[in-house]
């Protein structure tokens, strides 16, 4: 066990300072020198192209690798509700310091306020750089930008383009992407999967890679690598993320020395199109800006399959309304993930598996009209209807929660530097900025911040120091045996030979950890998960069947590895889970709750970050805590009453 | 891996015309204005010839005052042949476009669709316009000589334009390829000028909805008043010659 | 041998025997062919991929290789789906991907073919999946409005009129899928190029950069793909319904672009 010294960098200057002046403090590359550095960004989502636009514009040389076929279809793509920003166009009280608090208080307490604070302070410039780069936001009659109100937030503090603002604030980022590789100043390489992160001496020297394409493993050097490689959340299989989204990049890095934090923190959407059957093979996303109008309900008596037009308004439990009069439909994700599985599970759930609960747009059409919520909604019920064949409009629209961002990722210091000197996360691979629970719209936020306004500054910090040391070269002795080992383990599955299909152990998977590592977590349930895991991954090792060859494009084996890692992550999700013996934000264990249900902290054993260290195949990882002390934002007990 | 766009620099261009015209979408400006260039000569061509149904005299005369437009200013013919090699530069110019771009469509997908495409919204009449444009040159070429040149086995007198228009087309298989010619062009029409707006550029919510209509209207009205000729000649409607003919 | 790795689909909704004409090819130099595959017992629920997804399963259990096919959001946003069923890009469907296609479109007993998008700038490169790559060479010519990180100005100071905006989102919603070009009979990418000329040069954010934009694209993407003779077969098969109006604004600015940065007679060839 190395004595890794969890140094989070925050610079000591006053919360509303600390970035700016620590923006003076940091070494500066002299412009001229910028392209005699190679930088590999890993993720061509919202924190990969707005960091290699971003660096590639101020001269570096930069090397883009994605495995999608272009940078556009990044899982940013999909995102709908918005992107939250302190802008206070709305002027209902909205300030940095207001969305600095609403993040700390969301995240539950479990966030290092600077980071929190930075992501606010810096929230408006994404606004401005994306509105210059023409992403079509919502726009009021006045030709002035329009916002709306989102989850756990009292103000209308998120901009959005109709439901599909990641699509346009990704656009815009791959457009500036797009001009630097059109100006030679950014090398492309698409369907290429990172596979292993090379470490020489301590620092980040290059990356592996494997073309899809060809199967051809080959190496590229660089003085810094940055993984902007997305969430986890399909370790659960069905999960609102898309088919490819996967933890390897981030997970070989942490098997190279890279820390690993608050795996457990992964939360869950509340308004997820129910599965319609077992060949489901992912789960689509209402956006959570329906809950601006839409009204949750359950039929007040368990098993009442009467159609929802029939059944009248006194038999109808609006829970959330109830529960929470203050917020209402609008409490913060992990609130409303939980109250609709304790629906479920009193079996008022509704739908023909009886896995949903109402989410009811009849009063608002009554009292805005259809055109109005066509105007704000009307993509999203079609793609309902569309899906489920039922009409919004006329029938309530049926949901439930499912896996969808994970707060967890590589644990990252106030650079976004990894423990591995060099090596950068941004976005949501890192272990970011959002405490146990992530607000609604602001992930987007946090993915430009990290690529457009933080890394540019940070990565020259350590760079400054080691100009005129050569692009390490990848003919060293690191990068031959990485290679190798990444060969031996592609090959490796095509030679199990086995009887069940990659597909199949992943869904298996995805089920244990649903059931004991999911919205509801208990010591019994984690153990159990904790022998199902190594046992089933044991399986796939000696029983998977992975067909075709590695020299042309096999998806299946891509997707062996992917899962193999995952096997990995869920075994550290649960034991982190495990370990912290609280309740807070998107991690609830039954054991910690206050009398009327709420998650219930304990400040006082746990506020700290979980970062967990990688000491070799089948050990037990070794925890790392970084204490978290809020000096700004007092611990409370979080109330959404 | 990534290609690097070429940027055109400033310096290399051709003149504008010659450089837009290489280009695909200069190419259809300028298929839609000698487009409209032959919609303009059918139509009024079209016109011209309802004279036939007031009677030879006027029809020749017709004939002849076309020779004599502008004189004294042009001398006689002169304005009549602008007017041909206008019409000839823009027919040529129609041509030499339409083959271009047909072969760049073809390198655009070398290897087709190994099952049946099943059309939307691209109608029989989009489909067909390289086969209905060469019914077309194929028919103008006959045509010339038919009825301008030196006649096609008939009793051909140059100037008596409506004798020569009643003998031509009084036999049956010239009648009905005048019919098969416009009914291609009424095809190439109907598409053509609902197409032309979009090459130009011109599209606007106010007037989009008419567009339609016009290229619908061109066609029935230039092709149908075409087909009435052969056919009114057949009748014998068109047609009662003087003595000795 | 032992169960069958795919769910049996015991939903409660109807079930189809359908007959798959797939489109095998094993490289992009390798001669492709159709291949018969029977799929019996498909929910109506099933989305299309979802379909392929358990024939695949199926084809794992009996030692045949799967399918290769690109799908990733299965939601109708990445664009990454690109399938030609029955002759119609996407299905039959309107405004609908691939992936949002649900077999309740299909009848019990339907022969279903499935081929991979047809052109020379997307080569296929195994089965259904192709290289479309192309596209981004069309963004990197022109594609963007240039803005280096950090000097926006504050948002609020570019107003855009709502009219204006809600245009400009209608191209911009484009997802890149090349449906366009796999069901123009001329193999022209015109919608996809036009519609983000559109959306950049309806912006005043685009302005500055309008007339070079448009023609650094264009010709771009004469390079690589057909011409356009206004079929609409584009729109019809677009899954976002972006409008062939878009195309004639490209035109008009296509023109005004050659003619604003021709070659003045001063200078020489
Ligand atoms: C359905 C949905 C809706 C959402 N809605 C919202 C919303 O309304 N508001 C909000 O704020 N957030 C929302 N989110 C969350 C937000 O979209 C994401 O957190 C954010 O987009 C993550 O961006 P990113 O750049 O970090 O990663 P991604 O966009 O996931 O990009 C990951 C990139 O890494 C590449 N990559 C990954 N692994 C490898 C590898 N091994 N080798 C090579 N390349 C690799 C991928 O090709 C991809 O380009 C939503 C998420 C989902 C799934
Ligand atoms: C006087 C007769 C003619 C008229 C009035 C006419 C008119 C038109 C018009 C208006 C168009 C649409 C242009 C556009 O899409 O912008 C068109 C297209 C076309 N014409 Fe003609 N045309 C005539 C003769 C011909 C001839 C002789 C040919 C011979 C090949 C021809 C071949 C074509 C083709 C192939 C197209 C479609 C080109 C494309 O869009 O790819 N036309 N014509
Ligand atoms: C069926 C209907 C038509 C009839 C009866 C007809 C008749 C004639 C006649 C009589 C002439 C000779 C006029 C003269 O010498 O001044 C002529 C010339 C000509 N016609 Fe037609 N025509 C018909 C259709 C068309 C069509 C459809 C086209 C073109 C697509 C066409 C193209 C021409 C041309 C180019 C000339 C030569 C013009 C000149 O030399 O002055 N005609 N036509
Ligand atoms: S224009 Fe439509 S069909 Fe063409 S790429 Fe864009 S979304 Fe796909
Ligand atoms: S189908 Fe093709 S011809 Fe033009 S209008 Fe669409 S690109
Ligand atoms: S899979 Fe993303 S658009 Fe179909």
């Amino acid at each position: 066990m190395t004595d890794i010294t969890l140094d989070s960098k925050v610079p000591d200057h006053p919360i509303e300072e600390a970035w700016d002046r620590h923006k003076f403090d940091m070494k500066l590359v002299n412009p001229s020198n910028k392209r005699k550095y190679t930088i590999i960004v890993v993720g061509s989502g919202l924190a990969g192209s707005s960091a290699a636009a971003t660096l590639a514009q101020l001269g570096y040389h930069v090397k883009v690798f994605t495995y999608h076929d272009s940078p556009r279809r990044a899982h940013s793509i999909a995102a709908q509700g918005g992107i939250n920003a302190a802008k206070n166009y709305h002027g209902d009280g909205d300030s940095v310091w207001r969305l600095f608090y609403d993040t700390v208080k969301g995240g539950d307490f479990r966030s290092r306020e600077a980071n929190s604070y930075r992501l606010a302070q810096l929230s408006v410039n994404i606004i401005d750089q994306a509105t210059a780069q023409g992403v079509p936001f919502a726009r009021e009659y006045g030709g002035l930008l329009a916002n709306r109100s989102f989850g756990g937030a009292q103000v209308s503090r998120t901009f959005y383009a109709r439901g599909q603002t990641g699509q346009q604030l990704l656009l815009g980022a791959y457009q500036a992407l797009a001009e630097q590789i059109g100006k030679g100043n950014v090398e492309l390489y698409n369907r290429c999967e990172y596979v292993d992160q090379v470490v020489i001496d301590g620092q980040a020297a290059g990356i592996v890679v494997r073309d899809l394409l060809t199967g051809a493993i080959t190496s590229h050097g660089a003085h810094a690598v940055v993984l902007a490689t997305g969430g986890y959340g399909n370790a659960y299989f069905l999960s609102t993320n898309a088919m490819a989204c996967n933890v390897s990049a981030a997970w070989r890095a942490h098997r190279r020395g890279a820390l690993f934090a608050n795996p457990c923190y992964t939360q869950i959407h509340p308004t997820c199109i129910p599965s319609s059957d077992e060949f489901q093979s992912k789960l689509t996303l209402m956006s959570e800006s329906l809950r601006n109008d839409g009204r949750i309900w359950v039929p007040v008596k368990a098993g009442d399959d009467r159609h929802p037009g029939d059944i009248p308004e006194s038999e109808r439990d609006y829970y959330l309304e109830r529960k929470y009069p203050s917020f209402g439909n609008l409490v913060p994700r992990d609130v409303a993930s939980r109250n609709a599985k304790i629906a479920v599970d009193e079996g008022k759930g509704v739908g023909p598996l009886h896995n949903g609960v109402y989410l009811d747009f009849a009063d608002a059409i009554e009292r805005l009209g259809a055109d109005v919520i066509s105007q704000r909604y009307g993509n999203l019920f079609q793609m309902y209807e569309r899906i489920t064949a039922e009409d919004p409009y006329r029938v309530p629209m049926r949901v439930f929660p499912a896996i969808h961002y994970t707060m967890g990722g590589l644990w990252v210091d106030y650079h976004l530097e990894t423990t591995i000197p060099g090596l950068y996360a941004i976005g949501e691979a890192n272990f970011s900025d959002q405490g146990a629970n992530r607000l609604g719209a602001s992930a987007l936020m946090q993915a430009l911040a990290d690529g457009y306004f933080i890394l540019p500054y940070t990565i020259g910090d350590s760079l400054a120091p080691r100009l005129g040391e050569p692009v390490p070269d990848t003919s060293h002795e690191a990068f031959r045996a990485a290679e190798a080992e990444v060969h031996d383990r592609y090959t490796g599955y095509l030679s199990v030979k086995g009887s069940r299909s990659v597909d199949w152990f992943h869904r298996e998977l995805g089920k244990i950890l649903w059931e004991y590592a999911g919205m509801e977590r208990n010591r019994a349930g984690l153990e159990k998960a904790l022998s199902e895991i190594p046992a089933l991954y044991e399986e796939f090792k000696t029983d998977v069947r992975v067909l075709g060859d590695d020299r042309s494009l096999n998806q299946s084996l891509e997707r062996a590895g992917r899962v193999d890692d995952f096997f990995q992550l869920g075994q550290l999700l649960c034991q982190d889970a495990l370990d912290r013996d609280e309740s807070c934000g998107a991690h609830y264990r039954s054991e910690h709750e206050t009398e009327d249900g709420e998650a219930l902290r304990d400040d006082e054993h746990f506020s700290f970050v979980s970062a967990w260290e990688f000491v070799g195949d089948g050990q037990p990882e070794v925890l790392h805590k970084e204490p978290l002390e809020f000096e700004n934002i007092h611990l409370a007990q979080r109330s959404y009453k | 891996m990534s290609g690097t766009a070429a940027h055109p620099d400033q310096t290399e261009r051709a003149p504008f015309p010659i450089e837009f015209y290489r280009s695909a979408l200069g190419k259809k400006y300028v298929m839609a204005i000698t487009g409209l260039v032959g919609l303009g000569f059918v139509t009024v061509h079209m016109l011209g010839n309802l004279k036939m149904y007031i009677g030879p005299g006027d029809f020749d005369h017709y004939a002849e005052w076309l020779r004599e437009l502008l004189v004294p200013f042009f001398p006689r013919t002169v304005t009549l042949w602008l007017l041909r090699v206008g019409v000839i530069v823009a027919v040529v110019l129609h041509i030499h476009a339409a083959v271009t771009l047909t072969l760049q469509n073809r390198r655009a997908r070398p290897v087709t669709y190994a099952s049946k495409r099943d059309y939307i919204a691209a109608d029989y009449a989009s489909r067909t316009m390289r086969w209905s444009g060469i019914i077309i040159a194929l028919f103008i070429i006959w045509h010339l000589f038919d009825l301008s040149w030196t006649g096609t086995d008939y009793h051909f007198v140059r100037g008596a334009v409506y004798q020569n228009v009643v003998l031509s087309l009084s036999r049956v298989p010239v009648a009905l390829l005048y019919i098969v010619a416009n009914v291609a062009l009424a095809f190439h029409l109907y598409h053509g000028v609902w197409s032309l707006f979009q090459s130009m550029g011109w599209n606007n919510p106010r007037f989009n909805r008419w567009r339609r209509g016009t290229a619908v209207a061109f066609a029935v009205v230039v092709c149908g008043a075409n087909i009435t000729f052969p056919i009114f000649v057949q009748l014998g409607v068109v047609g009662h010659l003087p003595a000795g003919a | 041998m032992t169960e069958p790795n795919a769910p049996v689909a015991s939903s409660p909704h109807g079930t189809l025997d359908l007959t798959l004409r797939i489109w095998r090819q094993a490289g992009p130099d390798a001669p492709g062919a159709f291949e018969t595959i029977d799929a019996p017992g498909i929910s109506t629920e099933m989305s299309f991929l979802e379909m392929l997804d358990v024939v695949n399963e199926r084809m794992v259990n009996t030692d045949e290789e799967p399918i290769a096919f690109d799908s990733d959001c299965r939601e109708g946003i990445c664009g990454s789906c690109s399938l030609m069923i029955n002759g119609q890009a996407h299905g039959p469907e309107h405004g609908t991907a691939t992936c949002q296609l649900h077999m309740r479109s299909f009848h019990d007993g339907d022969t279903i073919s499935v081929e991979p998008w047809r052109a020379a700038a997307f080569p296929v490169v195994k089965d259904l999946v192709v290289d479309r790559s192309a596209f981004d060479r069309i963004i990197e010519a022109g594609g963007y409005i240039s803005v280096s990180v950090g000097s926006a100005p504050d948002a609020n100071e570019i107003p855009v009129p709502k009219t204006v905006s809600d245009t400009a989102f209608d191209a911009a919603a484009c997802i890149g899928c090349g449906a366009c070009v796999a069901a123009c009979p001329n193999g022209a990418a015109q919608l996809f190029t036009a519609a983000k000329v559109a959306h950049l040069n309806l912006l005043p954010q685009g302005e500055p950069q309008r007339y070079e934009r448009v023609e650094a694209m264009v010709d771009t993407m004469d390079g690589l793909f057909g011409s356009c003779s206004n079929h609409r077969e584009c729109e019809a098969a677009c899954p976002k319904e972006i409008s062939v109006d878009f195309i004639a604004l490209m035109n008009k600015d296509y023109l005004r672009a050659k003619f604003k940065n021709r070659r003045f007679l001063s200078r020489k060839p």
